[in-house]
C-alpha cells in the first residue's frame, strides 16, 4: 500500500512515501541513498544488508517497510556519528575485512550482540555471527575484532 | 624502461598528464616479459603500465590498472612507493581500476600484482626519489650524497635546517626528468617486510567504501533482464503487458535482451516478474551426477604435459596404486553479485563495474556499443570479491546497452539467482593416476586429467617414468557441449584439482610403502623449497609419523602455484554416523618469497583456509538440463563461523628470494589435506570433492 512511513533513521526523523510492503533495504539505498547496507541474496540469507531496528540486527532484504514504521532504524552510516564506534575501531584494527562488502552487515549485527550481551564468550560470538557470510574469509579476525570491542566498550 | 608515447586505449601520454595535473611524473611499466613461471602472459603492448605523481603538496598518488578485489593490493602498492620515496604511508593515495587514470593493465589474476607490478613501482619510486635528490642538490647547493630523504623532507646531513621539501621542490612546477638503472633499496626497510594497516580500512568499516552498485546517478535507472530458466533455453513468445502497466516503467527490447527499467530497483524486478515468458527447454543434458562420464567423452584430444623415463619399466617395478579423482563444479560466489552502472554523456560512456579486468571490460563495452575504445572508461574502486569471477563483466556491456537505449544511467546489479546461473564455475573435472613405488621410491606416475586444465598436473618429486596428459582446461578452448554453461579461473585455477588428485595419490602410495606420508614425501622430494615449507609446517603442526590410519585424524598436502611453496597440515574429528568433517586446526606453511606485508599475506591464508574447506567440503553446484540449481546460499554453502578451525600461518623466511603473489597459492592444498585427514581419522579414501558428509559416509561403507 502506497503511504507515508514514518521512522528514525539514524537519529533523525525521516517519512517516506513508498508502498509499504517494499522492503527496507531497497528504500535504504535508493529512496534514502544510503547505501551502507548491502545487497547480498535478497532473501535473508547472508547478512550483507544487516540493520538495526529498536536495538535488534534485521536482514532489511526481507523486512518491509511497514514493520520499521515508527521505529528507529540504524544503519552503518549512523553508529559512528561521533568518530568510529568501538566495534569499527577494532575491525579496522584487526583487518577484519577483505572486500569489505559484507562488513557493514558484520559490524551491526556485532554492534546488536554487544548491546544485549556486553561480555561474550568467543563461543556465543560466533554463534550470533553464524549467519552473516564472509566469502573472503576474514571470520577469525571477526571474532577478535568483536571480543576486543567488547573489552574495550568494558574499559571505557 | 620504455617510453612509449602511445598507451593503450587510446590514452596519449599528454592525455596523462593531464588527466593527473601538475607534480612530477615517473613512468614505469612492469616486466615485458613476464618470467616463463608465471601462469599467464600479459596481452598486449607492455608499455606504460603504470605512473605515479608527487603532488605539489607532498602528496603521493599511485595510478595502477589492477583492482581491490580485498586482496591488499592498495596498500602493498602503497608501501613500495612510500618506501622507495621515504614518505610516510599516510601519504600515498593509490588509485586503481579506473581505465581514464590509470595505465593499462590486462587484469588482476594469477597473483601476479605483487611479482609484476609491485617491482616496478618500487623502481619508479627509486626513480623519482633519485631525481627529487638531484633537484634539492641545485635547491640546497650541496651535492646529492650529503642529502638524505626522510618523511618528505630533503635535508643535508648534519644541517637539519638546511632542507626542503618533496612539495617545495615541485611547487608550481611539471617536471620530467630520468635516471636510469637506479637500484631500489636493499636493505634498511622503513615499510616493506613491515605489517601494514590497510589503506581502504576507514571506508570499508564506515560503510563509504563504494561499489559498482552504490555508485546514484541523478535520474539512474535500475535495470532487471529477462532470462532463460536454463541454458539453452529458447525463448519462444513474450507477453509485456502486465509489466507495462507498472507505474513508472520502462521496458526495453533491444536484440536478444528485455529488460525492465524503474527508478527504483525493487519496483524493476517486480515489473520483470509480470512478464509471462515461454521458453522452448533445452535437448537434455548432463546433470552433476552424469557429468563425469560427460566430460570425459567430449574432452578434446589430450595434449602431453610430461613424458619422461619408460612407462614399461615402472610398471615391472612398482607395486601399482590407481584411482580416479572427481571434483564438481564450484561458484565463486563473492557476496557482492556482478554489478554495473553506467551512464552515457556526450558520446562518452563510463561504466563502473565490479570487475577484475577493467581494460579487458573497456574493450568489451566499446565493441558491443561499436564505439572507439577512447570513448570508454570503466571504473572499478572497490570490488566486492572476485576470486575469479570478475574477469568478464557481461554486466558492464548490458548497462551500458541500456544506458544509450534508455538515455539515462542504468544500473544493472545481479540477482543471486543470476549470478549463480552466468557463473564461470570452475570447471568438473577427473584426473586418472596410476603410479606405483618400488620400496620407498616412486617411480611411476602416468596421469589423465580432463577439464581441470594441466597447471602442476606434472607431480613435483623425483620420479623416474612420467606420463602425464591434459583434455580441456578452464581458459576456454573447449568443445561446445563439454560443459553445460560457461567455466573459467577460479582462485588458483587448474591447480586445486590437480593438487587434490596428486598428493591424496601420494598418501595412498605412502600407505602401499608403509611409511609415514611426511618421510614419504621427503623421501622422495629434492625440491629444496617444497622440502622446507614440509618441514616447517610439520615443526609448527607437531607432526607426529605414523602409518595412516593412525586415528589421529591428522593430514597434509603440498603443492606449488605462480612459484609459491605450500605445505598445509590438518587435523579433523570425522563422526562416521553422520560423515560429516569437523577440522580442528589447519597449519600452513609459505614460502613467498620476499614478504612485503607480512599481515597481508596472512589475511590471504587465513580467508584461503575457509573457501578452502567451503569447496573441499560442500560447495557444490548442481544442476541438471542447462538449470542451475543451486540458487542461493542455501543450496550452495560456504564455510561459516562455526567452522572455523584454530588456524597457523607460517611464513618461511625467505628474503633473497623476489616477492611472490599471496592470493591464490595458500588454497590449493585444502582438498587433498582434508582428504588424507579424512582418511587418517578413518581409513576412509573420499575420491571426490566436495567431501560431502553423504561422500563420507559412502567412503566408510
Amino acid at each position: 500500500m502506497e503511504r507515508t512511513v514514518s521512522f528514525t533513521l539514524n537519529g533523525r526523523p525521516v517519512a517516506v512515501k513508498a508502498d509499504d510492503e517494499r522492503m527496507l533495504l531497497w528504500v535504504l539505498r535508493s529512496d534514502l541513498a544510503l547505501t551502507g547496507a548491502k545487497f547480498g541474496c535478497g532473501e535473508g540469507l547472508c547478512g550483507a544488508c544487516t540493520v538495526i531496528v529498536e536495538n535488534e540486527a534485521v536482514r532489511s532484504c526481507v523486512t518491509p517497510l511497514s514493520a520499521v514504521a515508527g521505529k528507529r532504524v540504524l544503519t552503518i552510516e549512523g553508529i559512528g556519528q561521533n568518530g568510529l564506534h568501538a566495534v569499527q575501531r577494532a575491525f579496522l584494527d584487526h583487518h577484519a575485512f577483505q572486500c569489505g562488502y559484507c562488513t557493514s552487515g558484520m559490524i551491526l549485527n556485532a554492534y546488536a550482540l554487544l548491546l544485549k550481551t556486553p561480555h561474550p564468550t568467543r563461543q556465543q560470538i560466533a554463534n550470533h555471527m553464524e549467519d552473516n557470510l564472509c566469502r573472503c574469509g576474514a571470520h577469525m579476525r571477526i571474532l577478535d575484532a568483536i571480543q576486543e570491542a567488547a573489552a574495550a566498550k568494558a574499559g571505557a | 624502461m620504455a617510453r612509449a608515447e602511445i598507451a593503450t586505449g587510446g590514452m596519449t601520454r599528454r592525455g596523462l598528464f593531464g588527466a593527473a595535473g601538475a607534480g612530477l611524473f615517473v613512468f614505469f611499466h612492469a616486466e615485458a616479459q613476464e618470467p616463463a613461471r608465471l601462469p599467464m602472459r600479459q596481452a598486449g603492448p607492455a608499455d606504460l603500465n603504470a605512473y605515479l605523481k608527487i603532488a605539489a603538496d607532498g602528496r603521493v598518488t599511485c595510478f595502477a590498472g589492477k583492482v581491490e578485489l580485498g586482496q591488499g593490493v592498495m596498500t602493498e602498492m602503497a608501501q613500495a612507493l612510500a618506501e622507495e620515496l621515504d614518505v610516510a604511508l599516510d601519504t600515498v593515495d593509490v588509485v586503481l581500476g579506473d581505465t581514464d587514470r590509470c595505465p593499462y593493465d590486462m587484469g588482476t589474476f594469477g597473483s601476479m600484482s605483487t611479482p609484476l607490478l609491485w617491482p616496478a613501482v618500487r623502481r619508479a619510486g627509486a626513480e623519482a626519489k633519485a631525481v627529487l635528490l638531484q633537484m634539492a642538490s641545485e635547491r640546497l647547493q650541496a651535492p646529492v650524497d650529503r642529502l638524505r630523504a626522510q618523511a618528505g623532507v630533503v635535508s643535508e646531513s648534519g644541517q637539519p635546517s638546511h632542507a626542503v621539501t618533496y612539495g617545495q621542490l615541485l611547487e608550481g612546477k611539471r617536471i620530467e626528468r630520468h635516471l636510469e638503472n637506479v637500484p631500489v633499496k636493499a636493505a634498511g626497510f622503513h615499510l616493506i617486510g613491515i605489517s601494514q594497516h590497510r589503506k581502504d580500512g576507514p571506508d570499508k568499516v564506515t560503510g563509504q567504501a563504494k561499489y559498482a552498485g552504490d555508485i546514484a546517478l541523478p535520474g539512474l535507472l535500475h535495470a532487471c533482464i529477462l532470462r532463460p530458466p536454463a541454458h539453452g533455453a529458447r525463448l519462444k513468445s513474450v507477453d509485456i503487458s502486465a509489466a507495462e502497466k507498472v507505474a513508472g516503467v520502462q521496458i526495453v527490447k533491444d536484440a536478444d535482451m528485455i529488460a525492465v527499467l524503474h527508478e527504483r530497483p525493487d519496483v524493476a524486478l517486480d515489473a520483470l516478474g509480470r512478464i509471462k515468458a515461454e521458453f522452448e527447454n533445452p535437448p537434455a543434458g548432463p546433470d552433476d551426477r552424469t557429468i563425469f562420464e560427460h566430460i570425459q567423452k567430449t574432452a578434446p584430444r589430450p595434449t602431453m604435459v610430461k613424458q619422461s623415463g619408460d612407462l614399461a619399466e615402472g610398471e615391472r617395478r612398482a607395486a601399482i596404486v590407481e584411482k580416479t579423482y572427481l571434483n564438481s563444479y564450484v561458484a565463486h560466489a563473492p557476496i557482492e553479485t556482478h554489478s554495473a552502472t553506467a551512464q552515457v554523456q556526450d558520446g562518452k560512456v563510463t561504466v563502473w563495474a565490479s570487475s577484475q579486468a577493467p581494460f579487458q571490460v573497456k574493450n568489451a563495452v566499446a565493441s558491443a556499443l561499436a564505439l572507439p575504445p577512447a570513448s570508454v572508461r570503466i571504473v572499478s574502486r572497490y570490488v566486492g570479491g572476485g576470486f575469479g569471477g570478475k574477469t568478464e563483466a557481461d554486466q558492464a556491456v548490458e548497462a551500458a546497452r541500456l544506458a544509450r537505449i534508455a538515455g539515462k544511467p542504468v544500473q544493472v546489479v545481479y540477482s543471486r539467482r543470476e549470478e549463480f546461473f552466468y557463473d564461470r564455475f570452475r570447471p568438473a573435472a577427473v584426473m586418472k593416476i596410476r603410479a606405483g613405488v618400488d620400496g620407498a621410491k616412486i617411480v611411476l606416475w602416468d596421469g589423465q586429467i580432463f577439464g581441470a586444465g594441466d597447471r602442476e598436473g606434472n607431480p613435483f618429486y623425483d620420479i623416474p617414468h612420467v606420463r602425464v596428459t591434459s583434455a580441456g582446461g578452464w581458459m576456454g578452448g573447449n568443445p561446445p557441449g563439454m560443459h553445460p554453461f560457461n567455466v573459467g579461473a577460479w582462485r588458483a585455477p587448474s591447480v586445486n584439482s590437480n593438487t587434490f588428485a596428486r598428493e591424496s595419490h601420494i598418501d595412498l602410495l605412502a600407505a602401499t610403502a608403509a611409511m609415514d606420508p611426511l618421510e614419504f614425501r621427503l623421501n622422495n622430494l629434492t625440491h629444496a623449497r617444497v622440502r622446507r615449507v614440509l618441514e616447517s609446517a610439520a615443526r609448527q603442526f607437531g607432526w607426529k609419523a605414523g602409518r595412516a590410519p593412525t586415528k589421529r585424524g591428522t593430514g597434509m598436502a603440498c603443492g606449488m602455484y605462480s612459484n609459491v611453496c605450500n605445505a598445509t597440515m590438518v587435523e579433523v574429528a570425522v563422526n562416521r554416523g553422520t560423515g560429516a568433517v569437523e577440522v580442528k586446526r589447519v597449519v600452513m606453511a609459505l614460502d613467498l618469497g620476499q614478504v612485503v606485508n607480512p599481515d597481508g599475506i596472512r589475511q590471504q591464508a587465513e580467508g584461503a583456509v575457509m573457501m578452502g574447506l567451503g569447496s573441499a567440503l560442500s560447495e557444490e553446484v548442481t544442476f541438471r538440463n542447462g538449470d542451475v540449481l543451486t540458487r542461493n546460499f542455501d543450496s550452495y554453502r560456504i564455510a561459516r563461523f562455526s567452522w572455523l578451525p584454530k588456524i597457523e600461518i607460517v611464513l618461511v623466511d625467505n628474503p633473497e628470494s623476489p616477492a611472490l603473489g599471496g592470493g591464490e597459492p595458500p588454497i590449493i592444498a585444502m582438498g587433498a589435506a582434508l582428504a588424507n585427514a579424512i582418511f587418517d581419522a578413518t581409513g576412509a579414501r573420499v575420491l571426490q570433492m566436495p567431501m560431502t558428509p553423504a561422500r563420507v559416509r559412502a567412503a566408510l561403507g
